[in-house]
């Protein structure tokens, strides 16, 4: 295997690991301030990517689409908050699990009833599109180090607005102790529709980013969904350092372990064997790598509290 | 679970000759992911049911989720409750496994309009399972078929981790004649080929080969098109279809893929499924859409000269397969799978539409590999 | 207390009631729906050990499910096939009886949360949720590509297994076999709960502390009633295939999970009858709205999402209140 494929494979891996940063950073932004678990983060996603395809389809501008997925997950997160999820603040784990599972149904089969069952349209848009030569003779789709960079700058984005912002403070506030921000006199409840707009449009600036090159369809969501928790339980919930490394190292393994663990099972059995047994241990593979962590970690990575 | 009770036409062909009802049983995937398939299976049974005017057929139909267990409670419902004399509409292989088996021990006769795994084809067939389709390897057979013709000699092949994925694989390997440049098992449901597309590009391949249905061929072929590898790549029509090719673009241009109908093979029967199809429902008809209308025709033509009650009849009338196919001639070979023509088609655009065009035959009159092993 | 009493025996009473009605009407495919009632009850039964008495939500019990479904589908499918199960120097014939299914799910199962359990109750909160699902995860990838036993095709199992005595291919008959076993299964939670154990898995849960300094260890117990908790799931598993007559992947999907935990919730967490409520009502969801209209799903979403929000304790909360709602 040649190092040019291998460094490939690596900014693969990254790609799919910013990417997935994006779905981790709102669900872990908002397990950390208001202790909720979202599992309908995924369906945010899948609005953003909906939206995206219909605005492109409109105004045939990619930027349009972007910005539109965005406002459309975060007015869709803000109305869910206000009328749904504010109640579930002060509930235990199951309460949110079971009403957000119910949100994801209604979501899902809302969008399908809106839109039909076939998948939607959506591409890159021209100025994006193809290959560029980077140093080393090594050939990489441009949208894809688009991905990168727009991923690498919402991570700076996120740290900016944590450190060195007032609403920063005021989140940092919320994760630490509750009833401070209340003391400070900060308005709770705008501050927490804040937050969940803004985890909410993260995940659909990921739909619509993600959806380009893939499939926009119902259900699209839910994977993502799955590989996100996997992330931020790998990094520590609530930790938006721990997201960003764990959302690198579950891109990478995926990725990686896809590529090596075939070849690694040629060495020992026949090819297409060493293909299948391979491939299976793959996609087992970040579930063994989060189950390693949460033995010899227990709250993650970068997790302090239980 | 959803039931559209669907009583056929009130008008009468033969005053006074009123035939019996015959309940015809249709669990399809109507909600979900796999939705598109199912409604096009079911669109295409419809309007052939419709066109023949008959009343004495009626249609049970409801919706599996893609579910197996939902699958096997709604087919105990319809032989045990509805006492259906014959089933239809499952789209996949998993789920026909797991309700035709039982089924046809129930002494039901299933006409399968799209899964055709190789048990129920080979070993596991059965006097009463009729499969209209194909079975499942015949479009793989026929890739590799069109890629000798081609003269590739190195293909890159793929498909998700599963047994349809492994017999297509196996299927275009059965029919290929030149070396493998490469062969990958993803990830059921993955949605992102950045990996596979960077193998493609470090290997010497000439052409690649996928079998990735649904979002997978839809995220495969828009990466892959971005990717600028370039590398022919040919397929079976299932991930080349119209009901997916609206999603993939532009980039899906050029592919070659093997199916047993288009909309563009030259018969009246055709012809006039395609104009009535696009009248009907205002789409153009997929693959599906085909073979639900040929498995609707089949019925027909069987009840012409029996009824199902009459289990002997029926099924010699079914054997016969005297209807007019979309495809042109059709017939059942030993194990009641067609022995069909399978045409390499290429993805083009008429207008803004996106479409597929017949560009050769890729394997002619063939049958599968399994008819040997079926003892009926 | 009194009341809750008569709501259980009342609605077990009602679920026979209407299978022996459905029998009398010739109506086979109604008693198939409220055997499908009783088996996921069962299955939630098993469940609600772990999460109503020990506070352990494990969102990866399709885990046990699909283990004791695979459990009945290997076995079924060496005896169907007389091809023995070779396992290294052990040579099994595979079995089409129902008790030896029953016991090596029951088996399997208890093993298999015995380790995830070990692994997983290093964790808690949000932690052990999401360990639970990747186990989850793990097994279902792992079917999905496991070519011996159909892998995403799953497997066909032709004719019921039997019960020695009885004939499982008459519909009344196998209801009554798995209605049975639900009384048992209610009867064993029952005593569980009231049982010495039972009170210190309780005080576990509310005061760990509490327990430790009387010397028990709280992660000794919470790893009883998941294993408990799983067998119990694993043996509805094994039950639910040969209802169907087949298994696949579909069993260990973390939907699954997720479904079971809609059960208990909806019925309510922690009440002994809970979990049969929520199943009853679910199934009957599934057949009502369904005929209504395609995107019934939603209707699902909608009334689960009001139970939730605005009757905490479930549906048996609202009939039975405890005085305290579930925490």
């Amino acid at each position: 295997m040649s190092t040019i494929l291998i460094i490939e494979q690596v900014l693969n891996g990254l790609q799919f690991g910013v990417m997935l940063f994006l779905m981790a950073a709102g669900l872990t932004l908002i397990f950390g301030v208001m202790g909720l678990i979202n599992l309908a983060h995924g369906s945010l996603y899948m609005i953003g990517a909906f939206a995206a395809a219909t605005v492109a389809g409109a105004t045939g501008s990619f930027l349009l689409a972007l910005a539109a997925a965005m406002a459309a997950a975060a007015l869709t997160g803000a109305l869910v908050e206000m009328a749904v999820i504010r109640r579930l603040y002060a509930r235990d784990h199951l309460d949110q699990v079971l009403a957000t599972f119910a949100l994801i149904l209604i979501f899902s089969e809302g969008t399908r009833w809106i839109f039909g069952s076939l998948p939607l349209y959506l591409n890159i848009p021209s100025w994006l599109a193809g290959p560029v030569a980077l140093p080393g003779g090594i050939q990489y789709p441009l949208y894809r180090l688009a991905l990168i960079a727009v991923g690498l700058l919402v991570w700076l984005g996120l740290w900016w607005l944590i450190e060195r912002t007032r609403l920063g403070i005021q989140i940092r506030a919320g994760e630490n102790d509750r009833e401070m921000i209340a003391a400070l006199g900060i308005d709770i409840s705008k501050l927490y529709t804040l937050i969940f707009a803004l985890g909410a449009a993260l995940a659909g600036l990921a739909g619509a980013l993600v959806g380009t090159i893939q499939s926009v369809q119902v259900g699209m969501g839910e994977p993502v969904l799955i590989l996100a928790f996997v992330v931020i339980v790998i990094g520590g919930i609530g930790s938006i350092k721990g997201a960003f490394v764990g959302a690198l190292l579950v891109g990478l393994t995926s990725t990686l372990g896809g590529i090596f663990l075939p070849e690694l099972f040629k060495l020992f059995t026949d090819p297409a064997t060493a293909q299948s047994a391979g491939a299976s241990l793959a996609s087992m593979s970040i579930y063994i790598l989060m189950s390693l962590v949460l033995i010899w970690r227990p709250t993650g990575l970068f997790g302090a509290r239980a | 679970m959803k039931k559209l009770l669907m009583a056929a036409a009130v008008m009468a062909l033969s005053a006074g000759l009123a035939a019996a009802e015959v309940k015809v049983g249709m669990i399809t995937t109507l909600s979900g992911g796999g939705a598109g398939l199912g409604i096009d299976v079911r669109d295409g049974f419809l309007l052939a049911l419709k066109q023949s005017g008959r009343d004495d057929i009626e249609v049970l139909i409801e919706d599996d989720q893609q579910k197996p267990d939902i699958a096997v409670q709604i087919a105990d419902k319809m032989i045990q409750s509805d006492k259906v004399e014959v089933m239809t509409g499952i789209i996949w292989s998993n789920l026909a496994m797991a309700v035709v088996p039982g089924a046809v021990a129930q002494g039901v006769f299933y006409l399968s309009p799209n899964a055709g795994p190789s048990q129920l084809a080979g070993a596991g067939c059965d006097k009463n399972y009729f499969n209209v389709a194909w079975q499942n390897d015949n479009l793989h057979e026929g890739a590799g078929a069109w890629a000798n013709q081609t003269g590739y000699k190195k293909t890159f092949i793929l498909a998700p981790n599963y047994p349809a994925g492994k017999d297509a694989l196996t299927g275009y390997k059965r029919t290929y004649k030149g070396e493998l440049a490469g062969e990958i098992y993803t990830e059921l449901g993955q949605t992102d080929y950045a990996a596979e597309i960077a193998q493609i590009r470090a290997s010497d391949a000439d052409s690649v080969f996928l079998f990735l249905p649904g979002g997978m061929g839809i995220s495969f072929l828009k990466q892959y098109a971005d990717s600028g590898v370039g590398k022919p790549v040919i397929g079976p029509g299932f991930s080349f279809d119209q009901d997916i090719l609206g999603a993939v673009g532009d980039a899906a241009l050029g592919a070659v893929n093997t199916s047993q109908w288009s909309k563009d093979i030259d018969n009246p029967t055709n012809k006039a499924f395609v104009e009535s199809f696009q009248k009907e429902y205002g789409r153009l008809p997929s693959l599906y859409a085909s073979q639900g209308f040929d498995t609707a025709n089949l019925l027909i033509s069987a009840l012409d000269k029996a009824q199902p009650s009459d289990a002997d009849a029926f099924r010699a009338a079914l054997e016969a397969a005297e209807f007019d196919s979309t495809r042109g001639a059709f017939k059942f070979g030993p194990n009641h799978h067609p022995i069909q023509t399978i045409y390499a088609r290429e993805v083009v655009k008429e207008g803004d539409v996106l479409t597929n065009k017949i560009i050769g035959t890729a394997i002619e009159n063939h049958a599968d590999a399994y008819a040997a092993e079926c003892k009926m | 207390m009194i009341r809750e009493r008569y709501l259980n025996l009342g609605v077990l009473a009602l679920l026979l009631a209407l299978a022996l009605l459905a029998r009398l009407a010739d109506q086979s495919f109604t008693i198939t729906v409220l055997t499908k009632v009783v088996i996921l009850a069962l299955a939630a039964a098993g469940l609600n050990i772990a999460l109503g008495l020990g506070g352990l939500v494990s969102l990866g019990h399709a885990v046990f499910f699909g283990l004791g479904g695979y459990a009945m589908g290997i076995l079924a499918f060496h005896a169907q096939n007389f091809a023995p199960l070779e396992l290294g120097p052990l040579t099994i014939a595979g079995s089409k009886s129902m008790p030896v299914i029953w016991l090596t799910a029951i088996a399997v199962s208890a093993l298999a949360a015995l380790v995830i359990g070990l692994l997983s109750l290093r964790t808690s909160g949000v932690y052990f949720i999401m360990i639970t699902l990747a186990f989850g995860q793990m097994f279902y990838y792992f079917s999905i590509s496991w070519a011996a036993y159909g892998g995403e095709d799953g497997l066909s199992i032709y004719i019921r297994n039997g019960f020695p005595g009885l004939n499982m291919l008459d519909p009344i008959q196998f209801f009554g076999i798995c209605f049975a076993v639900l009384c048992l299964v209610l009867l064993f939670s029952d005593r569980l709960a009231r049982s010495p154990f039972g009170l210190a898995l309780n005080a576990a849960r509310q005061v760990p502390v509490r327990v430790e300094t009387v010397g028990l260890s709280p992660m000794r117990l919470k790893l009883l009633a998941f294993v408990i908790s799983g067998a119990i799931t694993g043996l509805a598993g094994a039950l639910y295939a040969d209802l169907n007559r087949f298994v696949s992947p579909t069993m260990f999907s973390w939907q699954l999970s997720g479904e079971l935990m809609v059960l208990v919730i909806l019925g309510g967490v922690g009440r002994l009858i809970g979990p049969v409520v929520g199943a009853a009502i679910f199934v009957a969801l599934e057949q009502l709205l369904g005929g209504l209209t395609a995107f019934w799903q939603i209707w699902l979403g909608v009334i689960l999402l009001l139970i939730v929000l605005f009757a905490r304790g479930g549906v048996v909360g609202l009939i039975a209140p405890k005085g305290v709602g579930h925490d």
